[in-house]
């Protein structure tokens, strides 16, 4: 008798194995070249010199007020925006109202203005030309080339990640656990912290990341209000093209660095808290 | 609790979703708010929990005007159409929930929380689950657990909208009977919202038929059998 060949199923949707690999082979292909090969590439120029000139680059006045003020600026933008976009999300998604279609396109809006432009706006307004400018600077405040108007930009450009996230995720669990919870005589406010909050944490988390990583990168809009005043207001973006056209390559590249570790460990983060409490995670979203 | 609807009428911008209507519910009966789709009846029982509030007209509890009532003064345990359980907390701690949220002066030790989850969980006949989650739960399950959680603030009334919509015929059976012996243990006034007019005659001590925003009639089942009111009561009953 002829062997009889093993029987193999195979579902509906599943594709032949040597498509499976192709499409595979291509997908990490495509993020090689696309993601890979730059990363490498930074932190291989970066370190042509070897580590010690990279890292005595990174040591000097400028390098590190740029380092520090990318972080401050970070630091505030960021917890601002998410508060900004919990509550944008919240209004938007617990309320009926007029004019809540434009509201929405409005919270679009930065993703469609150019940065550049939406620093000439900061500036335009807050300029010490302008009235209200012109008013802050006599006061003392001054807002365009310094650390205020560079929040405002990096604010302005990041407003949409938060917001963005949170609005699918709370229009889709609608209000009838936060009712429940106030029937229960719990106050809106712990009701906020106990119900909304846990139930959009995720989706928190994963804007509160994307806003992060943008914040610290932010390019356009930042080079137009700060002024790039070395030491002073040039971010770690700014810095970067600056050493860069000064032909300083092993300086420009190791902040380079800095700046693609910094969101490689925002990324790593997310991970871990996604790995830690995947049954969780995967218990809700069943429900 | 003796609970009064005097004059309650709700707008929802142009539509009207309660043409002013009129109840007396007397302490302890087990009511049924029954009616086709879109008259009425969450509105009404929304306006008595506290989460909607109505255009004119006024609430009493027992004698004294409620209608200004806050949601959390109210104190009714409200059972939501989808139950609305807390998806990222256990069945413990949902049940547990509206004991927690007291103020401190108020609020039970550990201890005692604990204690009552666990009769809760006993009077709802699943005494093994407080560790799961909702996503873990059966449909009849789940709407078990959400009454244990109304029930464990020591409600002055039950609210319950369409407590079996979700579930198969023979889990609705059982549930049925579930509710009734919980009314009759705890002796509370108790609403539940439902279109199946099986349902409202065989558990409702009283029936309020309702339709387009109006109370058609309010009896006793049989009385409701016996002599419909009016023709939309007679055709409804009839189907
Ligand atoms: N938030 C709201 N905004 C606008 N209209 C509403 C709102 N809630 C209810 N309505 C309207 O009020 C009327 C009564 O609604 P209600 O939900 O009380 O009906 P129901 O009897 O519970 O119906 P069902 O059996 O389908 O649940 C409907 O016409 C409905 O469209
Ligand atoms: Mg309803």
């Amino acid at each position: 008798m002829s062997d009889i060949a093993p029987i193999r199923f195979r579902s509906a949707t599943e594709e032949t194995p040597l498509a499976r690999w192709a499409l595979i082979g291509i997908a990490f292909a495509g993020l090689a070249v696309l993601v890979f090969a730059p990363l490498i590439a930074v932190f291989a120029e970066a370190l042509v010199q070897g580590a010690w000139a990279a890292v005595k680059s990174l040591g000097n006045r400028d390098a590190l007020s740029a380092i520090k003020l990318t972080l401050i600026i970070t630091a505030i933008a960021v917890p601002l925006n998410a508060a900004f976009g919990i509550a944008a999300a919240w209004f938007i998604t617990k309320f009926d109202f007029r004019g809540k279609a434009f509201l929405i396109t409005l919270i679009d809006l930065p993703f469609s203005v150019s940065p550049v432009v939406a620093g000439l706006c900061i500036v335009l307004m807050f300029g010490s030309n302008s009235l209200l400018g012109g008013w802050l600077v006599a006061q003392g405040y001054h807002i365009v080339f310094a650390l205020p108007g560079i929040v405002l930009a990096t604010m302005f450009v990041t407003f949409p990640f938060v917001a963005r996230e949170l609005i699918p995720v709370m229009i889709e669990q609608g209000r009838a656990e936060e009712e429940a919870a106030l029937t229960l005589g719990a106050s809106g406010w712990r009701t906020f912290w106990t119900v909304t909050i846990p139930n959009i944490r995720w989706a928190l988390l994963y804007g509160v990341l994307l806003c992060n990583a943008r914040a610290m990168g932010e390019f356009g809009a930042v080079a137009v209000v700060s002024g790039k005043i070395r030491g002073q207001t040039a971010t770690m973006p700014i810095t970067i093209e600056m050493l860069y056209n000064e032909y300083l390559s092993v300086a420009a590249f190791s902040m380079a660095a800095v700046l693609a570790l910094l969101a490689l460990v925002t990324l790593l983060l997310k991970t871990l808290l996604e790995i830690r409490h995947a049954d969780q995670l995967s218990a809700q979203r069943r429900h | 609790m003796h609970i009064q609807i005097d004059e309650i009428s709700k707008q929802f911008g142009t539509t009207a979703a309660l043409t002013p209507v009129s109840l007396s519910i007397p302490s302890g009966a087990l009511v049924a708010l029954l009616g086709p789709s879109g008259s009425g009846k969450t509105t009404l029982l929304r306006i008595l929990g506290g989460l909607e509030f109505p255009s004119s007209g006024r609430v009493r509890f027992d004698g004294q005007d409620a209608t200004n009532l806050t949601v959390q003064q109210r104190r009714a345990g409200f059972v939501f159409q989808s139950y609305a359980l807390f998806r990222h907390m256990t069945v413990f701690d949902n049940i547990a929930y509206g004991l927690t949220a007291r103020p401190r002066a108020s609020r039970p030790q550990k201890a005692e929380i604990a204690r009552r989850v666990t009769k809760l969980l006993e009077l709802i006949q699943l005494p093994d689950i407080g560790g799961r989650f909702p996503s873990q739960l059966s449909g009849g399950q789940r709407q078990r657990v959400a009454l244990a959680r109304a029930l464990a603030i020591e409600p002055r009334m039950l609210l319950l909208d369409e407590p079996f919509g979700a579930l198969d015929a023979k889990v609705r059976k059982e549930l049925r009977q579930g509710l009734r012996d919980i009314h009759d243990e705890t002796g509370l006034t108790t609403i539940f919202v439902t279109h199946d007019q099986d349902e409202a005659m065989e558990l409702a001590d009283l029936v309020v038929v309702m339709s387009m925003g109006r109370i058609e009639q309010i009896g006793k089942p049989a009385d409701i059998r016996a002599r419909p009111a009016t023709a939309f009561v007679r055709e409804f009953i009839g189907a």
